[in-house]
């Protein structure tokens, strides 16, 4: 499995942009955290359910009433660019 | 007395001079000031601190309130409004946090301050603060060793006596391996313990607020104030807090604690494995049983942790973008481009690598294969302590497997770094809670005095007996009360 991981490609899935030099040493790193990880391979699972939460909750609902919260201008404090109380995107349509 | 050995004191011993009326809350922050001023130079703990704003909560604050007047120190990713949040990252430089977390809001309840924002690895994601991205965090009882992480800083400034106690947060061992490493005291509260709003989140399965203090009475008293439901988080429990000093000084009789054979394993440091079978002896005498336990799927923590942790890490940070706050790339050609070197700008190498890794981990194709899988060794794991637990009331272990490392000995190799958590990361993974506490010393080959610290796991809401049973431990010992000498590093 380890061999599989494109550490160029999953990059560009994840919005990063690598140095040769990062991809280079990541793809060793990360290949020998994947070589440890697949001792899991030896557990078997069969039955066992997924666990995302160790204290599963489900279904938690708040009153839908009305309440203060960030006016713009807060929500704004800390945008790198704005204007006319919007933040500015970079264009998404060519 | 005098104001110079005021920063020693314990937060209970602090609040008795306060209650008095023998030293005010503003003498109190001018004290930590003056040490913080001559220490933290040699240390490294405090990003920043504000030492005004503190002074004005200082002049209207309720001593007779359970923490009336007591700076608390905060780690760098706890929003409190008005000052920095940056996770010691470039990508939030400059960022001001526009509320404050609930867990600040209950700290000020109790009447404390918050005060400094303290180093610690970028986004959490380290074992010795040496992933902060704007200075190095040093060990107080060896310059030359890390600190512990992620909650480096934190630690370091309560080991240093410049913070009379402080809060941290920990996905995998955050808390207690650098409470271990610096000497201190280090508690994680059970998942959904104490509310993670206004929290920058890192893993949220796993993630956990919680204090480091001098002494465990401390910790209680700032659990005491931090813990319990908040409508803000959906995975905060709604259950009761009791009050978790109320077991301090009872005995241990009757008391069963589990020694897990799975975790006396080679490549512990024999100066740890004998501090904690000597301490093991001491529980005995104390009056606890001690059986030996087996938690089968030990081995397989680390692994489990590590892709569940990246995964999670992977979707909480794609809000880096460079739109809303932080970090912004110039120039760019595209909004492929503007993400991509807004990210590649901001972020830290470890940062990249788990982003990579997590992203991987929950690809198609690999999803079945690494994130499932590890969902599923995740129960199997939580199930190990579900069925100790109905025999013991504790479990007892080492909390790291090594004294504090030297700076820059395992940066180049990332799964070195992370067995550092080998005796941590299941407590989160299972959401019990656990404490680390001082259980004797290392004597280094450069001719240094290092902490080694004592894990006491137990159930998920049981924090009050893991409490009950670390005081006695640590009554029953001098270790805790121990300094370190800070030798100036530039001579």
């Amino acid at each position: 499995m380890a061999s599989e991981l494109d550490v160029a490609y999953v990059a560009q899935l994840a919005r990063l942009q690598l140095t040769a030099q990062e991809t280079e040493l990541f793809q060793k790193q990360l290949g020998d955290v994947l070589k440890y990880a697949e001792k899991l391979k030896e557990v078997n699972v069969e039955g066992v359910e997924a666990a995302a939460h160790a204290v599963p909750i489900f279904n938690v609902f708040r009153a839908d009433d009305p309440c203060d919260w960030f006016t713009a201008a807060e929500a704004l404090s800390n945008a790198p660019r704005q204007a006319n109380n919007l933040f500015i995107v970079t264009k998404v349509v060519e | 007395m005098t104001k110079r050995d005021l920063p020693a004191l314990s937060i209970i011993e602090l609040r008795d001079f306060l209650r008095r009326g023998e030293i005010s809350p503003s003498e109190t922050l001018q004290a930590l000031e003056e040490r913080i001023d001559a220490v933290d130079p040699e240390i490294g703990a405090y990003l920043v601190h504000d030492f005004a704003t503190a002074m004005a909560e200082a002049e209207k604050t309720d001593v007779s309130l359970p923490l009336g007047g007591i700076p608390i120190a905060i780690k760098d990713l706890i929003n409190v409004e008005g000052q920095q949040c940056t996770c010691a990252s470039k990508i939030l430089r400059g960022y001001r946090a526009p509320y404050s977390a609930t867990v600040i809001e209950k700290l000020r309840g109790h009447g404390a301050i918050p005060f400094g924002r303290m180093n610690m690895d970028e986004f959490a994601m380290g074992s010795s603060t040496e992933n902060s991205s704007v200075q190095v965090t040093r060990n107080p009882w060896d310059l030359s060793r890390v600190p512990g992480g992620s909650s480096g800083g934190s630690a370091a400034a309560v080991a240093a006596d410049i913070a009379f106690g402080a809060l941290g947060t920990d996905t995998g061992g955050s808390i207690r391996q650098p409470a271990a490493l610096s000497g201190i005291v280090g508690f994680k509260p059970s998942y959904g313990r104490v509310s993670r709003f206004g929290l920058v989140a890192f893993a949220s399965s796993l993630d956990q607020i919680g204090p480091l203090t001098k002494t465990v009475h401390d910790s209680a008293l700032l659990m005491n104030a931090i813990a319990g439901h908040d409508s803000h988080d959906s995975t905060s429990l709604n259950a009761p807090v009791p009050d978790y000093t109320k077991n301090l000084g009872r005995d241990l009789k009757g008391i069963r604690i589990g020694l897990p054979k799975e975790y006396m394993i080679e490549g512990v440091d024999p100066a740890v494995k004998s501090a904690v079978i000597a301490a093991v002896k001491q529980l005995g005498e104390l009056g606890a049983e001690i059986i030996e336990v087996s938690l089968p799927h030990t081995d397989y923590a680390i692994s489990v942790y590590y892709i569940l942790a990246t995964a999670e890490a992977s979707a909480n940070l794609a809000r880096f973008d460079g739109v809303r706050y932080g970090h912004r790339a110039e120039n760019v050609s595209s909004l492929f481009d503007h993400y991509a070197r807004t990210r590649a700008e901001g972020f830290g190498a470890e940062v990249k690598r788990r982003i990579i890794l997590g992203t991987y981990v929950l690809s198609s194709g690999y999803y079945d294969a690494y994130y499932l899988r590890a969902q599923k060794v995740r129960e199997l794991i939580r199930q190990d302590f579900v069925r100790e637990f109905e025999k013991v009331e504790a479990l007892v272990s080492p909390t790291s497997p090594s004294p504090a490392f030297k700076l820059g000995e395992k940066t180049t190799d990332p799964l070195q770094m992370y067995l550092a958590d080998i005796f941590t990361n299941a407590a989160n993974l299972a959401g019990i809670c656990g404490i680390s506490v001082p259980c004797g010393f290392a004597q280094s080959k450069n001719g240094k005095t290092l902490p080694i610290g004592l894990q006491l796991l137990g159930k998920a809401l049981d924090e009050a007996r893991i409490f009950q049973i670390a005081h006695a431990y640590e009554q029953s010992t001098d270790w805790h009360k121990a300094r370190p000498v800070i030798e100036p590093i530039a001579a």
